[in-house]
């Protein structure tokens, strides 16, 4: 079978609605997970980079991007994983971050470079802004959240609760 | 009932297996604590780091059967093997213990953790190197945050504060099975897969003194005892950790969620 035209482009196009089951606010290009679509001819490969290593998200976006690709006649695909180099938030898009804040969750501020990260006990971190009100005036509830990707934080101004997308 | 597999003494994947099966025990230790942490904030933290310890372990367990080139899974290697087979240390096998026990061994290994992590990004195999590059920095979050509340257990109540003690008292000793080198950590060095665990001894104490320091605590002296677990050698804790654990591979073979 000859590469069809303009395949790969309408790929990245179905990817890009295809939502993250865990932050249904991203889709999986926002979050910066795809990281390649190459026609081999006979099949589309899709090259995903998982997020934590334990994050049981993974298979079911698999699943998710190859079904949304075969319904729009895109297939045969097949998605490979890449694990180098690993995959942090400074990958999620700014669309992706606007689209977080919309949703309620505070998009991640910037990764430490790898192996510079001070660790630094009871540390003071920089103040997360309210995405409801923007109010810098928000405490920590609780360092992991409903998933490992996010912390639970508070605003003591609006006095509601929100999620923060931590940095990795 | 499925029977057990033998295992290669390559000294490779015994590297990799002891690196897994650490990762593999604890993760499970932690996920006793579902449902019965202190308060829910931590029941979600420790069912997470156990979540993030048990996906380190499965890309470790599925590259040692790479390795190993005998066909076996992740699962199978997971599951199947007989006590001795598993080179975990010691340490991640004794029980979960009170709050104090578990917040002070989870900074002991997430320290070590972080470290060899740090090391293994530069590993001759790629993919260990790969899977590295991802780990230390879910290590460095559970390093973190199992450092806070020694931290604050330490500068507590009078009670918390004992029971930390208590727990210093428990755990050090078993600490020293982690830089006690032999064959495997020679040849990984020799062959660049990974340092000498014991390599790792230095800035692991120096860290481990800053943080007990933070808490209020000393480090406690040195003893001659060297567990030996990673030789396979267990604790009579571990049989019943595995019966748990290998119950559903053993009962219905294969099966998979």
């Amino acid at each position: 079978m000859s590469a069809r035209p303009d395949r790969v482009g309408k790929a990245w196009q179905v990817l890009g609605t295809v939502l993250d089951p865990e932050v249904p606010a991203l889709s999986v290009c926002d979050l910066g997970i795809v990281r390649d679509v190459i026609d081999h001819g006979a099949e589309l490969e899709v090259v995903l980079t998982p997020t934590y290593s334990g994050c049981p998200a993974t298979e079911v976006i698999e699943e998710s991007v190859l079904g949304a690709l075969q319904a729009e006649g895109l297939g045969p695909a097949r998605a490979t994983l890449r694990r180098a180099p690993a995959w942090t938030t400074d990958w999620i898009s700014d669309e992706g971050r606007r689209k977080l804040h919309d949703y309620g969750i505070a998009p991640p501020g910037p990764a430490l470079p790898d192996g510079t990260a001070p660790i630094r006990l009871v540390r003071r971190q920089p103040p997360i802004a309210c995405p409801r009100c923007g109010s810098s005036h928000t405490e920590r509830l609780s360092a992991f959240g409903s998933t490992a990707c996010k912390a639970m934080y508070r605003c003591i101004d609006c006095r509601e609760p929100f999620e923060y997308f931590k940095p990795l | 009932m499925q029977g057990s597999i033998a295992v290669s003494q390559d000294p490779a994947v015994q590297y990799l297996l002891r690196i897994g099966d650490s990762a593999l025990i604890l993760a499970q230790r932690l996920g006793e604590w579902t449902g019965h942490a202190p308060v829910l904030e931590e029941d979600i933290a420790l069912a997470n780091m156990a979540l993030d310890l048990v996906g380190q372990a499965r890309a470790v367990l599925t590259h040692a059967g790479v390795l190993e080139g005998q066909g076996h899974d992740e699962d199978q290697l997971a599951f199947l093997r007989e006590e001795r087979d598993y080179r975990n240390v010691t340490l991640v096998e004794l029980p979960r213990g009170d709050f104090a026990v578990t917040v002070l061994r989870n900074a002991m290994v997430a320290t070590f953790y972080r470290l060899l992590w740090e090391r293994l990004r530069e590993s001759s195999d790629a993919e260990l190197a790969a899977i590295a590059g991802k780990a230390v920095k879910e290590a460095r979050y559970h390093q973190q945050h199992s450092a806070d509340w020694v931290v604050r257990l330490g500068q507590g109540t009078d009670e918390s504060l004992r029971r930390l003690r208590a727990a210093l008292d428990q755990l050090w000793r078993y600490g020293a099975e982690l830089f006690a080198d032999d064959a495997i950590d020679e040849h990984a060095a020799a062959t660049g897969l990974g340092p000498r665990w014991g390599d790792l001894g230095e800035a692991w104490e120096a860290e481990m003194d800053a943080l007990l320091a933070d808490a209020g605590l000393e480090l406690p002296k040195s003893t001659p005892f060297v567990s030996t677990g990673k030789r396979g050698v267990h604790s009579e804790h571990m049989g019943f950790i595995l019966a748990e654990m290998q119950h559903l591979q053993r009962s219905f073979p294969g099966g998979v969620w």
